[in-house]
């Protein structure tokens, strides 16, 4: 037997192409052909009814094809003048809103979309918007999470109190609880707008085929499956004559699981009214103020607790800031809402969420989607109990963990999914002995004494966190063995830079027995896999993977099936080995695995050697039909992978971060992570996703945020003032240690990887900040100026 | 981001490029395009024509300047900062500028970037306007009239706005050598590395001469003259003549407790490395 590759360091498939500079983006489509470009005109003020548009100046520019407004669209179908799709209502949110296409008579945010432009190329389309009259009636902005609760201007002005939703949960009593606690705290902690900000930012590809009556869409998204299902209903195709193709995506982070942009309807609308391919290609001012942002929160908690810092009652009221729209429904503070709980027991909690309306853009998920501002306002509340006992920190939240022998775990809240949150497997307090060795916990006040001594601060912050992964409903696999021998997987969700087609390579060379050279991975092409959901939720590995194992192991069933009859052996005693197939034990009587895709699809016509194989005077009986009465043709597998509810990963971070006593500058000295998300299929990815989420979440935590002023103009909107962190603000080293207690719910033990690494960043930095300075920390992001205006206000 | 349609023009010989900028009024000179392109993109500027000047002949020249008296290193307008910050004679002839220009941006755009734009361009926020106004330095100019010199002193009128003329070219910056004896410093707090510092202070020290020069603090490069005051009360005898005002990235406080604390950094550096000679 060839090693399993499951929990190898199997290198990237995806890399030798992605880093020379060989991949494919939607940019990159149709760049040889006569393909035109769009542009956008996009509002400039946060809130505004338009009185008029007057796109008289660009009728005659050179070089414009059409220019679309809202009165427009109704000339596609009636459809496409109505609201944008709400993806996900919840009863709870009553009072969603969407936005237009194209703006109909109010905008809502500076950036949203009022005119098309099709150009001859983006200069031209950039003039063009440039010549547009609007005249616009301003409103009055609402920004900020205060001024939406002070509601003394409304957003929508049929939303009262700009309360778009409003939902509680609880287990047990926890004001009752509380009350009879013998110790209780209160904590109001905010956290501030971020974003995902792929590299590549959103971009869409139309073209109409009139003579196969088709649409083809190359879409930078999350969800193929998704932008097909939207384009065919809002254009009034049947889905069977959309084609939606994702290529290579550089970064999703969750935004592009939102869809439909407006452009991915506006730019096959126009390929189809025009005839032509049609190009939209985000700019980065673009991305900036009409894509989504995420993690607004101002957060209340109170809570009771006995001697030794264990919960005895919870209760979180929390404020959610979801921008001008809902298209997402309630799905990152439901996320907030439940996954606060972490690897702890509360045993009496209530929670209730406001989702909120301002004028600015809207909030979708981004990576962790809710989970670090949960992370945040729980462990935020550990630290404080610590500090209040006089304990340390690893001890009141040992004193509140699930134990190992407690899973299934129910924790009595309906997560996102619409299902229990029931946490399936875990080990928490190994976990905890594990990130305090790597991180020196227990060293770590003799270091901060002798630092001190030189007149240095240093502080240390531990976080923990429990991710629901992997949520259904389902996702599915094809498995083709070609004649070649050659294996063709393809599974629908998308791929924006995950690896893939190296994990699902691996475990389909595991489960079929092939050379893992020989596998060949597509992802995200509705041609392929019409039946699909998305890439987000840390779902790809649990989901696809298991939906590949599947499908892998029914195209092995039927390879034996063929090969017994060809070998004139018993199935049980064939091994498939690097694509041959052969009786154990005696390796001279085999079938290679493309002689038995020949042997499978049984032919009248002799194309090749190869195919004479399978015509009608070579195979078959013929006593019997050629393909039996339950069996296909051709040497395939397909299957589909759908849980019960989702499996729950674990994690816990600690940093160390020395802050500079004149200037407030914040450095981080170690960081480490501990990280359990069931059976690794590859190690180095996993260690990969880790080190990128650390990378977004000293983002989140130090450095990013979104300047709106109180006009709603956003100051920020640019790479030179939006500080993403360069490698130069990322831990030279991360270090990282795993833990694998497999998941019950699927074929492979695993859980999902992709959202860990960010969840617990506001909360570990703030604690370590907290730590080195004395002073408590309730606002995140922190800037060295906020840090020096803390001090000054503590001083 | 695409910029509005203008004319390119790529002359072969200063006086051609003089004579195109004096035909068109709403032209502008194009070196590194590190500043000019990044606002063309963003439609914040639509000059008529660009004048490039990337096809003149000997404008990269960076050379010591040894008959004037004083000395000094003159670097000529198409000197890409990576060149002038890799040239072993001007870190011997006037070490600051090296110092200073290690802060400027990235590798990537030190490449293109040339250390004349950027003092033409007169960004408060930019590093070589600094060196130049504490080092006092001049710029060499040449427009429809000829060549003038203009004195740092002169240079800086408002944000983004120098007294060279629309119709002007720099071509080249002259940086005098330091005082034997003198020493400088120079250090700034930036957010990220390489991102244009939220404070920024250089210093000259001579003898008894103390002066320090201040990056986004001002509207302008700003030089203070700090001779004589007490090491202690440097940092506010320097506020004292400073207004540092807040953004998005740092409050009026903190940006004066960042005056406060690297001017005596500065200071002290500067002044050891008067004594010890580097
Ligand atoms: C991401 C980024 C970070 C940066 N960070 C910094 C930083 O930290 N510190 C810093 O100082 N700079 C920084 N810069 C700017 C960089 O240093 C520029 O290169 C410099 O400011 C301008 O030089 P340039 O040759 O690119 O000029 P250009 O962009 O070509 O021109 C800038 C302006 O100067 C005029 N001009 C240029 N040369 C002449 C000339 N010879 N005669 C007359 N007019 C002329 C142009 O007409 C234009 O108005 C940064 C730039 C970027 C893109």
């Amino acid at each position: 037997m060839t090693t399993k590759l499951m929990g190898q360091k199997v290198q990237r498939v995806e890399d030798q192409r992605l880093l020379r500079g060989l991949g494919r983006y939607v940019d990159d489509v149709a760049v040889e052909q006569d393909v035109l470009h769009c542009a956008v005109l996009r509002s400039p003020h946060a809130h505004a009814r338009i009185v008029d548009i007057d796109v008289e100046a660009v009728l005659d520019v050179e070089g414009v094809h059409a220019v679309f407004t809202w009165e427009d669209l109704a000339s596609c179908t009636p459809q496409m003048a109505e609201p944008l799709p709400l993806l996900i209502p919840h009863p709870a949110l009553t009072h969603g809103r969407t936005q237009y296409a194209l703006a109909k008579d109010e905008v809502n945010y500076v950036g949203e979309a009022i005119v098309f432009v099709v150009a001859d190329d983006r200069y031209v389309a950039e003039d063009a918007v440039g010549r547009i009259r609007v005249d616009y009636e301003l409103l009055p902005p609402v920004v900020g999470i205060d001024a939406a609760r002070a509601a003394r201007t409304l957003v929508h002005e049929d939303v009262p109190g700009n309360v778009g939703a409003r939902l509680e949960q609880h287990v047990g009593d926890a004001p009752a609880a509380i009350a009879r606690a013998p110790h209780r705290l209160e904590l109001d902690l905010t956290v501030e707008r971020s974003a995902c900000m792929p590299l590549e930012g959103r971009g869409t590809v139309a073209r109409w085929d009139p003579d196969l009556n088709r649409l083809q869409v190359w879409t930078s998204t999350q969800s193929s499956t998704g932008v097909r299902a939207a384009v065919a209903v809002k254009m009034g195709l049947d889905l069977g004559q959309v084609d939606v193709i994702t290529p290579d995506v550089g970064g999703g982070f969750g935004v592009k699981i939102n869809h439909p942009w407006p452009e991915e309807l506006l730019v096959p609308m126009a390929a189809k009214a025009l005839g032509r391919t049609v190009k939209f290609t985000e700019d980065r001012r673009e991305h900036f103020i009409s894509a989504a942002h995420e993690r607004g929160q101002v957060q209340h908690i109170e809570v009771g607790f006995d001697d030794d810092g264990r919960l005895l009652g919870l209760d979180v009221e929390f404020w959610h800031d979801h921008g001008a729209y809902t298209p997402y429904g309630l799905i990152v503070p439901i996320i907030t809402s439940t996954q606060l709980l972490g690897p702890y027991k509360p045993q009496n909690y209530r929670v209730v969420f406001e989702s909120i309306y301002t004028n600015t853009v809207m909030v979708t998920p981004y990576r962790g989607a809710g989970r670090p501002q949960g992370c945040y306002a729980m462990e935020r509340t550990m630290d404080a109990i610590a500090a209040y006992l006089g304990k340390d920190r690893t001890e009141v939240r040992a004193a509140n963990f699930i134990q190992p022998d407690e899973f299934p775990f129910d924790q009595g809240l309906i997560f996102q999914d619409g299902r229990e949150l029931e946490y399936d497997s875990g080990d928490y307090p190994a976990m905890l002995e594990k990130i305090k060795a790597l991180v020196g916990w227990d060293e770590f006040p003799a270091f901060q004494a002798e630092m001190a001594a030189l007149g240095r601060r240093v502080g240390i912050g531990l976080a923990c966190y429990v991710e629901g992964t992997g949520v259904g409903p389902y996702e599915g696999a094809h498995v083709h063995v070609e004649t070649s021998g050659k294996v063709k997987v393809a599974t629908g969700l998308t791929t924006q830079g995950q690896g893939h087609a190296t994990v699902f390579a691996q475990l389909v060379a595991d489960e079929l027995g092939v050379k893992f050279e020989d596998v060949e991975v597509v992802t995200g092409d509705t041609r392929r896999m019409p039946y699909a959901v998305g890439t987000f939720a840390s779902r790809a590995a649990v989901m696809s993977g298991s939906a590949i194992h599947l499908a892998a192991k029914r195209a092995k069933e039927k390879a034996l099936k063929i090969a017994a009859e060809a070998l004139e052996a018993d199935e049980k005693d064939l091994q498939i080995v690097d694509g041959v197939v052969s009786v154990k034990g005696s390796p001279g009587t085999s079938i290679d695995l493309g002689t038995v895709s020949v042997l499978s699809n049984p032919l009248r016509y002799a194309f090749d050697e190869a195919s004479k194989a399978a015509t009608q005077f070579s195979v078959g009986d013929p006593g019997k039909p050629p393909v039996p009465e339950d069996d296909e043709p051709g040497l395939e597998g397909k299957d589909f992978y759908s849980p019960e509810r989702a499996t729950f990963a674990s994690g816990m971070h600690a940093v160390i971060v020395e802050t500079d006593p004149e200037t407030a500058e914040i450095t981080i000295l170690k960081y480490a992570v501990v990280h359990d998300c069931g059976h690794l299929i590859n190690p180095m990815i996993v260690e990969g996703q880790i080190h990128g989420g650390v990378a977004q979440g000293v983002g989140g935590a130090l450095y990013e945020r979104m300047a709106y002023d109180e006009s709603g103009q956003l100051l920020n909107a640019s790479f030179m003032d939006f500080l993403m962190p360069y490698v130069t603000e990322v831990p030279d080293g991360i270090d990282i240690d795993h833990l694998e207690t497999p998941s019950p719910l699927n074929p492979l033990g695993i859980k999902g990887a992709g959202e860990a690494g960010v969840i617990p960043s506001a909360a570990v930095f703030a604690a370590a900040i907290e730590d080195a300075e004395g002073i408590v920390i309730t606002a995140m992001p922190i800037s060295p100026s906020e840090l020096y205006a803390l001090r000054l206000e503590n001083s | 981001m695409k910029p509005a349609p203008f004319d390119y023009r790529r002359p072969a010989t200063l006086a051609e490029a003089v004579a195109a900028l004096a035909g068109e009024p709403n032209a502008k000179v194009l070196a590194g395009g590190q500043s000019l392109v990044p606002l063309l993109s963003m439609r914040l500027a639509a000059p008529a024509m660009l004048v490039d000047i990337n096809g003149i002949p000997g404008l990269d020249a960076i050379e010591v300047v040894t008959d004037d008296g004083v000395g000094g290193v003159r670097v000529g307008a198409l000197a890409r900062h990576a060149a002038v910050l890799a040239s072993p004679e001007v870190r011997r002839v006037q070490p600051l500028v090296s110092l200073a220009l290690a802060n400027v941006a990235h590798a990537t755009i030190r490449n293109r970037g040339t250390t004349v734009g950027s003092i033409v361009h007169a960004d408060a926020a930019a590093e070589m306007p600094v060196v130049l106004s504490l080092l006092a330095g001049s710029l060499d100019v040449e427009g429809p009239g000829g060549r003038r010199t203009i004195p740092a002193s002169e240079l800086y009128l408002g944000p983004l706005e120098s007294s060279v003329g629309h119709d002007e070219i720099a071509v080249s910056a002259y940086f005098p050598a330091l005082a034997p004896g003198a020493g400088v410093a120079f250090e700034e707090i930036a957010r990220r590395h390489g991102d244009y510092a939220l404070v920024g202070a250089a210093a000259l020290v001579d003898g008894d001469s103390v002066r320090v020069g201040y990056l986004s603090v001002s509207d302008v490069p700003t030089v203070v003259d700090l001779s004589g005051v007490a090491d202690d009360d440097l940092g506010e005898a320097a506020l004292a003549q400073l207004d540092p005002a807040a953004d998005i990235h740092a409050s009026a406080a903190y940006r004066a407790q960042l005056v406060r604390v690297l001017t005596g950094r500065v200071v002290r550096s500067a002044r050891a490395f008067a004594e010890e000679g580097t």
